[in-house]
This record gives C-alpha cells, sequence and structure tokens, in this order.
C-alpha cells in the first residue's frame, strides 16, 4: 500500500499551485518520503496549520497508503 | 469518536502539563518517531506522561480526530498540540521547544 513520489508530489502542486516540492525516497521502498515544500499559502501560519494543510492536499493518505512523510514546510523568504 | 474517548484524551492532557502520544513505552518505543520524540524530550530532561496506543485503540483512532492530524506520536503541553516527530525536533533544534516549555511554566535542563 505504498504511494509513488510522483503522485505525492502532484497533489501537493494541485494544492499549492505556487510550491516550490522537493520529494524524497527517504529509503527506497516507496513508503517513506520526506517533502520540503515552499509555498505563500504558509505565510502567517504556524508549524501545525502549514502541516495540516499538506495533509489535507494529501487527501487522507497520510497515516494511510503514506505511512512516513517527514515534512518541513515555509513560506518563501 | 465516543463521546468518552473524547472526554478521556481531554482528561489526560488537562490533567498532565506534558503528554505523548506514542507507539510503545519511552523505555521501549515500537516506531522510529516516537524515539525520536522521546529522545527530545529526554535530552531536555522533562518529565512527560505517555499514553501507548498500541494499547489503547480507541485513543489511538481518537486523538487523531481531536487534533486532526493523522500521525502519531503527537505532543501535548498544557492542553496544547505542539506537533508531531518533525515539528518537535525542528523546535527541539531551533531552541524553540526549550522556550515554549519555560514559557508555560515547566522547567528545562539547558540543551
Amino acid at each position: 500500500m505504498a504511494m509513488v513520489g510522483t503522485e505525492i508530489e502532484r497533489l501537493i502542486k494541485e494544492a499549492f499551485p505556487d510550491a516550490h516540492v522537493v520529494v524524497v525516497d527517504l529509503a527506497g521502498d516507496g513508503d517513506h518520503y520526506a517533502a520540503r515544500i515552499t509555498s505563500e499559502a504558509f505565510k502567517g501560519k504556524n508549524r501545525v496549520q502549514q502541516h495540516q494543510m499538506v495533509y489535507d492536499a494529501l487527501q487522507g493518505n497520510m497515516g494511510g497508503a503514506l505511512h512516513a512523510l517527514a515534512l518541513q514546510t515555509s513560506a518563501p523568504k | 469518536m465516543s463521546e468518552r474517548t473524547n472526554n478521556r484524551i481531554k482528561e489526560i492532557i488537562g490533567n498532565n502539563d506534558v503528554v505523548l502520544f506514542m507507539k510503545g513505552v519511552p523505555a521501549a518505543p515500537q516506531c522510529g518517531f516516537s524515539a525520536a520524540v522521546v529522545q527530545v524530550l529526554s535530552q531536555l530532561h522533562v518529565p512527560f506522561t505517555s499514553v501507548n496506543v498500541l494499547e489503547e485503540l480507541d485513543i489511538r483512532e481518537g486523538i487523531k480526530a481531536f487534533s486532526n492530524w493523522p500521525t502519531i506520536p503527537q505532543l501535548y503541553v498544557k492542553g496544547e498540540f505542539v506537533g508531531g516527530c518533525d515539528i518537535v525536533r525542528e523546535m527541539f533544534q531551533a531552541g524553540e521547544l526549550t522556550t515554549l516549555l519555560s514559557e508555560k511554566g515547566i522547567a528545562v535542563a539547558a540543551a
């Protein structure tokens, strides 16, 4: 029940069209990813809110098909 | 989530200053992400209460709905959701976790 990295990137880009997204497959097993996302949408939001926005964008896959996604979010400086 | 589970969660985070919902117990975490948060709290010498969600299935699902957060571990300080593993680690590295705990009146050892 894994998820491919390109699909993660697609869902994030769909929700945050301006985003700069880097997805890394940490273990090479299609199940442990890290994503670094920069978007204007994160401006004025705290970290919890930013991560919640990303989880929303992943449409329920987080914690399900996607076991591990280490997130780093920020607004462009 | 049932009313009962919701009330239990509120009671746990209301009665304890620092609560970690995790997989396993601090001495034997069952997941690397839970282990990472335990390690941060131990480094800061922060006393905390832990809830092993692997033994409390109601809470395992309930806490995700409670905080609108899809994963475990989850850290709460004085009833407030702080974040999961990534956020806790990031805040620790930036020194923000120490600041937050101090502001909430919880003694921490200098990192």
